[in-house]
């Protein structure tokens, strides 16, 4: 497997989503098989025919960013057992409004293992000094920001400006997009005056449904830190299958779903 | 491995051998995922986790044995296994690692 920790090393720096598989017993224990996105290979199991099966299994697995040991028998040999392992770039987490609130979220997001992003219009907000380690620090209007920015199942939009004149055109961009997770700040009351001006806006009740508003499980949260505990751990139970609003007991079987924001199960 | 990607590529500019253990895979409630892992390197420097702290002495122990003689192993811990009392697992859960050398 000479060279494969340089080349899977390579792969997750420049976010080049990249599965490996690993013989772990049966066959040749250690030999290694890394499958790109594109169908592109480099190594062996050491069996053309394990390798075919592999890669086709690696490249469904990569897409779900599942990671999972399989069994794999050929003829009257023992049968293989191959460790597949996804790796997929880390999370997004696009966070509107640079507002107090924003800061620890933006910190603790990235412990978390996310890229983080945050936007706002108000350049004061919006600067190096409130986020040193923002990956991206965006001084645009966040509806035009929004769209310019790949709002895939691997981002989540959090929104706490807590305006309407930046938050209402920011909501609809991310409506309709196919972000994993949408939050914005506000009170009950708040809440449902925006669902109800979204509503006159042309979006239906499942649309608006996508919104989880007022933000964050109720956990007493005062301080920003705190609040932004609450909105983690929302993101985390959503991602999970876990409705926290129904004291987090699961409505559905988690989705196969990267086990850390990271990209990657566990590690 | 991205958490701990900048400790192994810290080691390797020292010249330091390094094997890794992964989870591959994990039943009952075992406390980190499949996926999850830990460096080891052969001066005894660690990072990051394969259980909750329960079985990494002995993955310790196997992972200096593997660097010592460049062969891969799999080794299941849990209570299942005949050296529960030693390195089980206390929430009852059965992991297989797969432990091999960084090359």
């Amino acid at each position: 497997m000479a060279g494969f920790y340089q080349e899977l090393r390579d792969a997750i720096a420049a976010d080049t989503p990249v599965a490996l598989a690993t013989v772990v017993a049966g066959g040749q224990v250690g030999a290694k098989l890394l499958v790109y996105e594109d169908g592109r290979r480099s190594g062996s199991l050491g069996d053309a025919a394990l390798d075919e099966q592999v890669a086709a299994d690696a490249l469904a697995m990569l897409a779900e960013g599942r990671s999972e040991t399989r069994t794999y028998q050929s003829g009257d040999e023992t049968p293989a057992e191959v460790y597949i392992e996804s790796y997929l770039p880390p999370r997004r987490m696009v966070i509107v409004g640079a507002v107090h609130t924003a800061i620890p979220l933006e910190k603790f997001a990235r412990e978390l293992g996310y890229y983080t992003i945050v936007v706002d219009a108000r350049e004061f907000f919006a600067t190096r000094e409130r986020f040193p380690d923002a990956h991206e620090l965006i001084v645009a209007w966040p509806d035009e920001a929004l769209s310019r920015l790949p709002l895939g199942p691997q981002t989540d939009i959090v929104l706490l400006s807590h305006d309407p004149k930046f938050e209402d055109p920011a909501l609809e961009v991310a409506l309709r997009s196919r972000a994993g997770y949408i939050g914005a700040m506000g009170s009950k009351k708040t809440s449902a005056e925006r669902n109800e001006r979204l509503r006159a806006a042309g979006f239906t009740d499942e649309q608006i449904a996508r919104i989880h508003g007022p933000i964050g499980i109720d956990i007493g949260a005062r301080s920003p830190e705190e609040i932004a505990i609450s909105i983690l751990a929302e993101i985390i139970a959503v991602r999970r299958g876990r409705d926290p609003r129904r004291g987090g007991r699961g409505l559905r079987p988690a989705k196969a779903d990267p086990v850390d924001a990271a990209g990657e199960r566990g590690a | 491995m991205r958490d701990i990607l900048p400790t192994i590529e810290q080691w390797r500019t020292e010249g330091e051998e390094i094997a890794l253990a992964t989870v591959v895979r994990a039943s009952g409630s075992s406390p980190r995922p499949v996926g999850a892992k830990l460096a080891v390197t052969a001066s005894g420097r660690m990072a990051g986790s394969v259980s909750g702290g329960c079985v990494e002495g002995a993955v310790f122990e196997t992972a200096r044995e593997v660097l010592a003689s460049g062969q891969p192993r799999l080794v299941r811990y849990g209570i299942s296994d005949e050296m529960a009392w030693d390195v089980g697992l206390s929430c009852g859960g059965v992991i297989d690692v797969f432990i091999e050398k960084l090359l």
